[in-house]
Formats: structure tokens, C-alpha cells, sequence
């Protein structure tokens, strides 16, 4: 059931980057659909009843290895959210170039293909 | 005339840059807890949560609050553009040279190789071979770009020159 | 019990975003992300990923700071945004095959919470160990998948390197 809302989220991103005619509302389709995706991934590793992945001194491995959560997809996700800003500022950049030189940010009115 | 060069040579630029004098005076001392908060996630990465990546984007928020609150000449003397640059670029060298001395020290490509001959206690500081290392090279390449990226942006604007609109940069 | 916590962060995230997308003001959609990027921090607590919520509130700050930067300095507060009918009927259409097929591939799911791969059995018991380092996503990031770290730096650098190229002055002609 989680795996379903955490589905809606993404396709609520999807319905923003296709549907939508201000430039910035498409790129706030990216971000939402940048959240969706990290987010399952960190489901994906997640453990009924678990604990961080970080081992204490007064921890016995066994134990720790039984009932920590993966570290692998958090690993994954770690660097995906740092390079989703960086992404988001390159889009940010774009439209700001796409505003001097049309002068709108409508998608419909960015049609001049030559010059 | 004269009153108005009078204001613009002694307060007027209190005005013109940055916000108001409680925002400065709160900022000016907050800045410099961030940037400790930041260093000390990025040295234990290997102990508690946070590593390389944490560490440089609160490094990063940290320059980010002072450029927001007083304008871009107050960071000028500290990190200019030319600077934020070469930082970055060392970040990432001092990444690829830690990682490609694996080979000659023994070790795969990537290996641990500090870890390997010069073990240390658990648990503390220097224990975990060369990932602060590279905690600290990740932070200083993630702290610099980000704030590259957001010092370009602030100093780009779009006005209205005669009929068109035109994109300047003000340095 | 956490499960049902996360299942109302989820819902209020979802509301949350169609608000951001269909509001016709822009600063309250820009405020509407920021509401779902701290939800999304609060629920990444909740699923045991200590590292991951506090790299997503600081990287959501700095979207929010930057997407007001680009936004209101500009004075276009308003505009009206849906498409005409027959883009956004087939927009639709599309995205309702895409929820079939993927309600489908979400049965086929295991439930949440119950299997774990194999490799990690091996990254916990051994981690320490071999690495020294008590913290197991680090071990993992810079010691069993360096590589894959020098490959995000790389990216890092090259989107970086396009913003600030895009937001060149033209040279004197």
C-alpha cells in the first residue's frame, strides 16, 4: 500500500513535467519526481522493527547484522539528492536564459526555431 | 543634490546591499557556528551519520547565509569566484590522487591501503584508513560548487534595456 | 505503528504537491515544495536513514532559496498554465496506461520491510572489520564503491560546469 502512494507521488511529478505551460511549474514536476524516486529506494531497503546502519561500541555484530535496515540503497540515495540540486540549478539557469531571449515563460511561445 | 551624495557616501549603502541591521547582527554570529557544525560532521563521517556529502552542503549553506544577508562584497575578500573555482578543482584531485595511489601502495584500485598498513584504534578519530580523506576532499568540492553555483545565479539579472530585455552581470 | 505514520506523511505529501502544481500564485507553489521536501525529511527518520534526512532538509533549503531567486525578482507572479484539451487529454491517457501497468508491477512487490539482499548480510558482518569505520553507508560510499563516488563527483562537476557556461555574458561581436 505504501509502495503505492510512494507510485502516486512519482506520478504526480510526471503529470507536472507533461501537463503544465509555465516553464516553472515543470521544473517543480522534476523536483517532486526526484523526491518520488529516492523515497522508494529507501523503501526498498527498509527492515520491520530495525535500527540505523551505524554500529555502536556497546553492540554485539551478530545482533547489529540481524536487525539494521540495508545500507546499500542509502548509499544510492545519498548522492542522488546532491545531484538532483545541482540539476535543478542548471535547469534554473536554462529558464532564466530562455526568459532574456523570449521574454515569457510559456512553453507554447518558445517556437522560434531559427536566429 | 548635496544631501543625496551626503546618504549614498555614508548610509545609503546599508540600504542598497543585504537587510536590515537585526538580520545582520543575528547572521554575523550564527555563520560561524554553522561552519564548525559542518567541519565537525564532515571529520566524524565515519562515526556518526553524515560523511562528505552532509558536511558540504552545510559548509555550503553556511557562505549561502552570508552572501543572502549582507550582499555579495563581504564574501568578495574571502572566497571570490576565481577561488570557489580552484577549491573545487583540488577537492576533486585530491580525490583521484588518494584513490590511484591504491595500485602503487599494494592494495586494488580503490583499496584501502592506509587501513591496511597502518591500523589504528577503533572508534576514533583516525581510524578508518583514508575515508576522512576523502570526506574531506567530497566536502570541499561539494561546498564549492554548490556555492559557485549560487553566487552565479545571484548575480545574473534580467532587465529592461530600451525595448529588449537583457541578461547582465553585476560584479 | 510506524507504518501508519509514514502512510500519513504520504498522503499529506500527495496533497501537497498537487497543491504546488495546480496553485495559480507562484510563491505559495514554491512554498507547497518546500512543505513536501520537509515531510519527505520527516519520513526518511522515520525509515531508519539518519545520513539521508540530513542531507534532504539542508539540499531543500537551497532549492527553495533557489527557486525564489529565479521567481520573484521577475515580477510574473501569476500566469495561467494548463494546456489546451487535446495535449493534455493524451497527457492524461498516457499516464493512465503508465498507472495500470504499474499497479500491476506493484503487486508482484514483496511487502514492505520483509527481504533483504544478500549483499548486505556481507557489508554488515564484515564492514567493520575490513574497513574500520563504524558507520556502514560511509564504509559502503568510500571504501566498497569508491568508484561509483568518483563517478557522482564527476557528474557533480559537469552540471555545475553547464550552469555557470549557460550564464556566460555573450562575447563583443
Amino acid at each position: 500500500m505504501i509502495y503505492a502512494l510512494c507510485f502516486t507521488l512519482i506520478l504526480v511529478g510526471l503529470y507536472g513535467i507533461t501537463c503544465k505551460k509555465n516553464l516553472i511549474k515543470i521544473i517543480l514536476g522534476f523536483i517532486i519526481l526526484d523526491y518520488g524516486i529516492n523515497l522508494f529506494l529507501i523503501l526498498i531497503g527498509f527492515r520491520k522493527d530495525g535500527i540505523a546502519p551505524i554500529l555502536d561500541k556497546s553492540m554485539d555484530i551478530n545482533t547489529f547484522a540481524a536487525t539494521s535496515v540495508d545500507p546499500l540503497p542509502q548509499a544510492l540515495v545519498l548522492t542522488s539528492i546532491v545531484i538532483g540540486l545541482a540539476v535543478t540549478a542548471l535547469m534554473v539557469a536554462l529558464a532564466t536564459r530562455i526568459y532574456e531571449r523570449y521574454g515569457s515563460f510559456d512553453v507554447t511561445k518558445i517556437n522560434k526555431l531559427k536566429g | 543634490m548635496k544631501l543625496s551624495e551626503a546618504k549614498s557616501a555614508s548610509g545609503g549603502s546599508k540600504e542598497k546591499n543585504g537587510m536590515s541591521e537585526i538580520v545582520k547582527t543575528v547572521c554575523n554570529w550564527i555563520a560561524g557556528f554553522i561552519f564548525l557544525f559542518g567541519c565537525y560532521i564532515t571529520a566524524y563521517g565515519h562515526l556518526t551519520p553524515g560523511g562528505g556529502f552532509a558536511g558540504g552542503v552545510i559548509l555550503a549553506a553556511s557562505f549561502i547565509l552570508i552572501v543572502l544577508s549582507f550582499g555579495k562584497d563581504k564574501i568578495s575578500p574571502l572566497l571570490p569566484r576565481k577561488r570557489a573555482e580552484m577549491i573545487e578543482a583540488a577537492g576533486g584531485l585530491i580525490f583521484i590522487f588518494s584513490v590511484s595511489t591504491a595500485i602503487y601502495a599494494g592494495a586494488s584500485f580503490c583499496g584501502n591501503f592506509i587501513f591496511k598498513k597502518w591500523s589504528c584504534a577503533n572508534f576514533k578519530l583516525l581510524s578508518a584508513g583514508f575515508i576522512p580523506l576523502l570526506n574531506i576532499a567530497i566536502a570541499l568540492k561539494v561546498m564549492a560548487g554548490l556555492f559557485l553555483v549560487f553566487f552565479v545565479l545571484s548575480i545574473t539579472r534580467v532587465i529592461l534595456e530600451g525595448e529588449k530585455l537583457k541578461m547582465v552581470k553585476e560584479e | 505503528m510506524t507504518e501508519y505514520i509514514i502512510f500519513t506523511f504520504l498522503v499529506f505529501m500527495i496533497l501537497a504537491a498537487v497543491a504546488a502544481l495546480e496553485s495559480k500564485d507562484l510563491l505559495s507553489s514554491i512554498i507547497s515544495i518546500g512543505a513536501v521536501g520537509f515531510m519527505l525529511s520527516v519520513v526518511f527518520l522515520y525509515l531508519k536513514a539518519p545520513d539521508i534526512a540530513i542531507v534532504q532538509v539542508v539540499v531543500e533549503i537551497l532549492t527553495l532559496i533557489i527557486l525564489i531567486r529565479v521567481t520573484i525578482s521577475r515580477d510574473i507572479r501569476t500566469i495561467e498554465d494548463t494546456r489546451n484539451f487535446m495535449p493534455f487529454a493524451k497527457n492524461v491517457i498516457l499516464l493512465f496506461v503508465l498507472a495500470v501497468l504499474a499497479a500491476r508491477a506493484i503487486g508482484l512487490l514483496p511487502e514492505v520491510g520483509v527481504n533483504l539482499s544478500k549483499v548486505a548480510q556481507y557489508y554488515l558482518l564484515r564492514g567493520f572489520e575490513e574497513t574500520g569505520a563504524a558507520n556502514i553507508v560511509s564504509a559502503v560510499i568510500l571504501d566498497y564503491r569508491a568508484y561509483d563516488t568518483l563517478g557522482e563527483a564527476t557528474i557533480l562537476f559537469t552540471a555545475i560546469l553547464g550552469a555557470v557556461v549557460i550564464l556566460r555574458r555573450k562575447a563583443k561581436e
